[in-house]
């Protein structure tokens, strides 16, 4: 068990390519951490580069007090759970998570012990004797975790772990791979693309773009609190609402309204330079009902069901569209006109550059 | 419309009959003839004499024989199968320049190297190395034959296990030569055995590389000795070639068999579950 310290990490691929970009960040001991990030951001390089299968081109990776950054992968006492799981499909079950005991020369008899005992605790005792191809998708990746546990590494890096399952099987992995990670309290690093399922599983998320962090934080930090523009547009599933405007002076002006004063509009940051901004906030985190000083009058456009809630498009006069999280059963009819006020502190807004204008320390 | 589709059945049937006759005529003399008092070169209703098999175990080169195609059949597939085994693993994980243009090149020159056209320098090549009736060069130069093409199948079955597995195994601290031989020959075996048996076959019907490159009766493979099989007066020994047909040929036809029983004759890399 050990913490991960990345320092000023630069991976440069043949041809002038650079996937990371003069990165630094820590891994706490025992957390469980996600790289989020559209495709291409560098996030899959960066955990390669942990694992040692990738070289780094510049800056150092420790874990724990050594410097592993040019250890072959093998020495770094990671474990790596594969997108496609890799499981040597011509080994039983057995045989596959006794693998990294078989190149530790471990005896024949102590590795199927060991074996044993790792698959008894993920549930896989039944399956022993298969081989990876009569598993279900679930299965395999729990036989996959377990080659992992088996070497009892230091650190478990897990790329893209849930993308190989199907819809549902990936709500009772997230789960299950919250508890177990909780249970060896070995600190994890996984790679997602999904921003849900960095939500729902980590402790931190690292979010990226072209190889560089745009923000690390714990889930509700950068659920409530994106750092920039390109992290507002990334997290969550139903996209935020991002409206041109002005700061003169402490009053926002949005759009064709009338200038409100900031603070009073629900704005949870203090003092900011004047100049054009954008105005942020979460569908969830507005009403319909037009009770506050920022209020967005639209009509009605569509309405979309999410299930327990509904998700309403309003249409302002001045043709920008604002999106609301309304319970269901309290949607407006199509056509009606609303006022869509976001409820207080959550108004986030976003410098001619895309920073946040607040600073952190305000979170409510 | 009914007696049309009929008639044109069969016609077809009756195409389909002549071209299967066409083919199966010399399979049907290589059963035959080897049991007839006086074969010819037609096909009939042998009398079922063992006395060919008789004055072929007669004969004192055609059993060495049998042994020296063994000898080189074998010696040449071990080679083959272990050079393209590491050289596809090579070519298939490390980028160089050009390196489909050095298996191309190697394909191509290939069909000359086993071919008639490069049988002069071989020889002078064999004659220098001081290799001429050695069976060892025999081996050599149906090697170095077969290898590229060889390499060529293999690389396929190699490009096509995925990288994640050697990735997997990597981290686990598995050395390269633990990689290949934990993680990469199980998974291409089939591969291998397909160039096994193809290297076994290749070799066991050469005739012009062992012809040209051995002298001594007593060295040369069953492909050639049948060449000797004449009568004084310069006619076919048909009563000797027609039973040595048949045992020459058993070793395959069993060969196959077998693999197609062990291994089913797959040719794609097999781990798409």
């Amino acid at each position: 068990m050990a913490s991960i310290r990345i320092d000023g990490l630069t991976k440069v691929y043949p041809g002038d390519v650079t996937a990371i970009d003069g990165l630094d960040v820590t891994v706490e001991d025992g957390s469980f951490f996600a790289l989020l990030g559209p495709s291409g951001c560098g996030k899959t390089t960066l955990l390669r580069t942990i694992a040692g299968l990738e070289e780094a081109s510049g800056g150092s990776i420790s874990i724990g007090d050594r410097d592993v950054t040019r250890l072959a992968p093998g020495d770094r006492n990671v474990a790596m759970v594969f997108q496609d799981y890799a499981l040597f499909p011509h080994m039983t079950v057995t045989d596959n998570i006794a693998y990294p005991l078989r190149i530790k020369k471990v005896g024949r008899s102590e590795r199927a012990a060991k074996a044993a005992e790792t698959g008894e605790g993920l549930g896989l005792s039944a399956l022993m004797a298969r081989r990876p191809g009569e598993l279900s998708g679930g299965q395999q990746q729990r036989v996959a975790l377990a080659r992992a546990m088996a070497c009892q590494p230091d650190v478990f890096l897990l790329d893209e772990p849930l993308s190989n399952l199907d819809a549902r099987l990936r709500l009772e992995a997230r789960t299950f791979l919250k508890r177990l990670q909780k249970d060896l309290g070995v600190t994890t690093v996984f790679v997602t693309h999904d921003q849900s399922e960095a939500l729902a599983m980590a402790d931190q998320i690292a979010v990226m773009e072209a190889g560089r962090i745009r923000q690390l934080g714990t889930p509700s930090e950068i659920f409530r609190r994106p750092a920039n523009t390109f992290v507002a547009n990334f997290i969550g599933s139903t996209p935020m609402n991002m409206l041109p405007g002005k700061l003169v002076g402490g009053v926002l002006q949005v759009g064709a309204l009338e200038g409100v004063d900031a603070v009073a509009a629900g704005w949870a940051g203090r003092e900011a330079p004047d100049g054009e901004v954008t105005v942020a906030f979460r569908p969830e985190y507005a009403r319909v009902d037009g009770k506050g000083p920022l209020v967005f009058e639209g009509t009605v456009e569509t309405t979309e069901s999410l299930g327990a809630s509904v998700l309403v498009t309003a249409r302002t006069d001045d043709g920008q569209r604002v999106q609301v999280v309304v319970p269901e059963g309290e949607e407006p009819e199509v056509g009606a006109v609303v006022g869509v006020a976001p409820a207080s502190g959550r108004v986030l807004v976003y410098d001619a550059e895309g920073e946040l204008l607040s600073p952190s320390s305000s979170v409510p | 419309m009914r007696t049309r589709s009929v008639v044109g059945r069969l016609a077809l049937v009756a195409f389909l009959a002549a071209v299967l006759a066409f083919w199966a005529l010399p399979m049907l003399w290589l059963v035959t003839a080897p049991f007839d008092s006086q074969p010819g070169l037609d096909v009939s209703w042998p009398d079922w004499t063992l006395a060919n098999f008789q004055k072929l175990s007669e004969n004192p080169y055609a059993f060495s024989s049998l042994q020296n195609s063994v000898y080189l059949a074998v010696g040449t597939m071990l080679g083959v199968t272990a050079l393209a085994a590491l050289a596809a693993y090579s070519l298939s994980r490390v980028r160089i320049p050009g390196r489909n243009g050095i298996l191309y090149g190697l394909l191509l020159l290939s069909s000359i190297v086993t071919g008639t056209a490069a049988m002069v320098p071989i020889f002078q090549l064999m004659f220098q190395l001081n290799l001429i009736d050695d069976r060892s060069g025999v081996i050599l130069v149906l090697t170095g034959g077969l290898l590229p093409a060889a390499i060529f199948i293999l690389k396929d079955f190699m490009d096509a296990t995925p990288k994640s597995y050697e990735e997997s195994a990597r981290v686990f601290g598995a050395s390269p030569t633990q990689v290949l031989r934990h993680v990469v020959l199980p998974i291409v075996r089939p591969g291998l055995a397909t160039i096994a048996v193809w290297a076994l076959v290749n070799v066991w019907s050469d005739f012009l590389t062992a012809y040209i490159l051995l002298r001594d009766p007593a060295k040369i493979p069953a492909g050639v000795v049948m060449y000797t099989f004449y009568s004084e007066g310069g006619q076919a020994n048909l009563p000797l070639i027609s039973a040595f047909s048949l045992v020459y040929a058993l070793p395959v036809v069993a060969l196959y068999l077998f693999v197609n029983r062990r291994y089913g004759f797959r040719f794609h890399g097999g781990i798409k579950s």
